[in-house]
């Protein structure tokens, strides 16, 4: 089975599925490779941020974990080796802006991910229009690519993403950067679910929402409306104050677990 | 890391010839290999309603004349082009500044900003965000957007902001709110991410007035087609008043919107060699420079496909150069191509070199020129060297109030 296969069957194997993410080689280089295999089998995806000098689309909070992760020597190797050590039931994505990518060489980066085994990639500022040679060289070691969407795309081009997505669309359910609030009023929920809906009924993917995911309450409230829920600030946040990330996402399965409560 | 493209003779040829015609950057916004659009999903329908608007405004007769009427009118164009008699016998070579100094704002800045703002207003934009480095381009937007009625937010490097104290002030005082930004390495660079998040926020009702020719198509684009007006004017000027082309055209390059606007009218005249003079800093090693283009490799930085100051595993570096408006690991998605087909020759002066070039212009000339145009000065004090008694053209890009402080802290012992 390919990364994208593999990826689609673990979000279609929850209802929704839980996506954590975690900065690579954040709080340190140990504790995350300590991490990584306890937050395989408590979520049902893990998301792994290669960190960057420049994280553009990023808020404050994973901009702080990824500068703390340089500085104590996270790069491509440290992470792909933890996941490669890590094992566990969830499968695994790397998320990394371009410039790290390039630099480790397309052909040779999709070769060692797959060795890692690592399922797919998410590159937040690679268009669909030049995706194309990383697309490739991925696909050649079984491995996907995974496309985001957002608020403001246009109908035909939402369309045209969600059609080469692989694993799953990730649906950006704010503009603005990771780490903001998904929605604060009526109307808002309003708007962030029917556009949920309009990217699930244009998607042969699931359907993942993330950016501003933050309480067991939003969790509940997006479930409804999507295949997946991408948790990841937060997750930071809960590592920065010392806490343990693995419990804070066990707790967001029982929040959605629980009989839901009438719709808002 | 990837290793810099070798494009062949015919090929250089052909990319230059576009380049001459006004073909290039193409429809995917690329110039040759460079530029291009990596930006967040979010912001790609925001860039596609900028391109389509600047090029249907700027192909807009009743746009342009009152584009040019307020480049006459309110920024002072044209600015004049000065023979350097006293310091161009210092240095042994027949001399002439195209004073973007005397430019509204003291800076070429206007130009795009001015420009940028117009074409804001006319697509609708609620409000602008603006970055900027040494303040030249943050003052030029605060400007701009008072005189066309739009409010703007200045992202600024909080190392910036204690540099360039001055700038900060003159920005308030137009309107604009400056934020100072303290993450990353709380410079110019730092500041371009933070707009980038903000207009990420907002990309529907915000407009971003990005101050360089770097970033995603359209910008490096838009860029140059504003700042242009400098290199026909000093065309025009050099043929009138010197008699002559120039030898060579020399300006300073950051992110490379003044050079860029320079050059481009020139690059058709093959006699004319260009020269872009980078921010040699205090050292060649990684981190003491900014000569992204003299030493730099290629990557993704801020939404281009260009030339960058880098780490082996794509990190971008930080930079060192005592002007806060070279002091960027990035450069122009044009200049790499320019650098690559050889049209243009890419050079840097050190901290101290600018300093001398700065000094030796203030005493001979009665000019203070800014410390990022000092660098270009400095690059044809060393071309007359080689070359005694040239003809050299070089782009006074902005005036040098706004380093005064800085330089007498130095003067004090103090870093600049």
């Amino acid at each position: 089975m390919n990364g994208g296969a593999r990826i689609e069957r673990a979000i279609r194997s929850a209802s929704p599925a839980l996506v954590a993410f975690l900065t690579g080689g954040f709080p340190d280089r140990e504790r995350f490779a300590a991490l990584l295999p306890r937050m395989r089998e408590a979520a049902d995806l893990v998301e792994v941020g290669v960190p960057f000098s420049d994280p553009m689309a990023d808020g404050v909070t994973i901009q702080r974990s990824s500068r703390a992760a340089l500085e104590r020597g996270a790069n491509l190797d440290t992470i792909l080796r933890a996941v490669a050590d890590s094992g566990g039931r969830a499968p695994v994505l790397l998320m990394s802006y371009l410039n790290p990518l390039l630099a480790a060489g397309f052909e040779a980066l999709a070769r060692r991910a797959a060795e890692a085994g690592v399922s797919g990639f998410i590159v937040p500022d690679l268009p669909l229009e030049e995706s194309q040679p990383l697309r490739e060289a991925l696909a050649g070691a079984g491995l996907g690519l995974v496309q985001l969407v957002t608020p403001v795309t246009p109908p035909p081009r939402l369309e045209r993403l969600c059609r080469a997505s692989d694993g799953f669309v990730y649906a950006v359910t704010v503009t603005g950067t990771t780490g903001g609030t998904a929605a604060r009023d009526p109307a808002s929920w309003h708007r962030l679910n029917s556009y949920l809906d309009r990217v699930r009924a244009v998607s042969p993917r699931p359907v993942c929402a993330g950016f501003g995911i933050r309480t067991p309450e939003h969790a509940a409230a997006l479930g409804a409306h999507a295949d997946g829920l991408i948790v990841g600030s937060a997750l930071i946040e809960e590592i920065e104050a010392g806490r343990d990330p693995v419990r804070f996402v066990e707790d967001l399965r029982a929040a959605l677990d629980r009989p839901r409560r009438p719709e808002r | 890391m990837i290793a810099r493209p070798r494009i062949a003779a015919a090929e250089r040829e052909r990319l230059l010839a576009e380049l001459v015609e006004g073909r290039l950057p193409d429809e995917r916004g690329r110039f040759g290999p460079f530029g291009g659009r990596f930006v967040p999903e979010t912001l790609m329908p925001a860039l596609q309603r900028i391109e389509e608007g600047a090029r249907r405004l700027l192909g807009d007769p009743g746009f342009r004349s009152e584009l040019e009427g307020e480049l006459r009118a309110w920024v002072g164009r044209p600015t004049p082009l000065t023979p350097a008699r006293r310091l161009g016998e210092a240095w042994g070579c027949d001399l002439w500044l195209k004073r973007e100094d005397l430019a509204h704002t003291g800076a070429h800045k206007i130009n795009n900003a001015l420009g940028q703002a117009l074409i804001a207003r006319h697509v609708g934009a609620r409000r602008v965000v603006a970055e900027t480095g040494a303040g030249q381009h943050g003052v030029a937007a605060a400007a701009a957007c008072a005189r066309v009625g739009l409010p703007c937010r200045v992202y600024m490097g909080a190392v910036d902001v204690e540099r360039q104290a001055p700038n900060v002030d003159r920005m308030e005082r137009l309107g604009a709110e400056v934020v100072p930004v303290r993450t990353g390495d709380a410079t110019l660079r730092a500041a371009i991410d933070e707009a980038l998040r903000d207009w990420v926020s907002d990309p529907e009702e915000t407009y971003y007035l990005l101050g360089s020719a770097v970033g995603p198509h359209p910008y490096p684009w838009l860029v140059r087609e504003l700042q242009a007006v400098i290199g026909r004017e000093a065309r025009d000027q050099m043929l009138r008043e010197a008699g002559r082309l120039p030898d060579a055209a020399v300006a300073c390059v950051g992110g490379g919107s003044n050079a860029i606007g320079l050059f481009h009218p020139f690059l058709g005249d093959r006699d004319v060699d260009l020269v872009g003079v980078e921010a040699g800093g205090r050292s060649e090693g990684l981190g003491a420079h900014a000569a992204t283009v003299v030493r730099g490799t290629p990557g993704v930085l801020h939404g281009s496909y260009s030339l960058l100051l880098q780490t082996e595993e794509g990190q971008v570096v930080e930079t060192h150069s005592i002007s806060a408006g070279l002091d960027y690991p990035g450069v122009g998605p044009e200049h790499a191509l320019l650098a690559a087909i050889g049209r243009v020759t890419y050079v840097t002066a050190t901290d101290e070199e600018a300093l001398e070039a700065l000094e030796a212009c203030c005493r001979h000339e009665g000019i203070v020129p800014a410390l990022e145009s000092a660098h270009a000065l400095a690059g044809a004090r060393r071309l007359a060297g080689a070359r005694p008694g040239a003809v050299l053209l070089v782009g006074l890009s902005g005036r040098g109030d706004k380093d005064l402080p800085a330089l007498a802290r130095r003067r004090r012992g103090g870093e600049g």
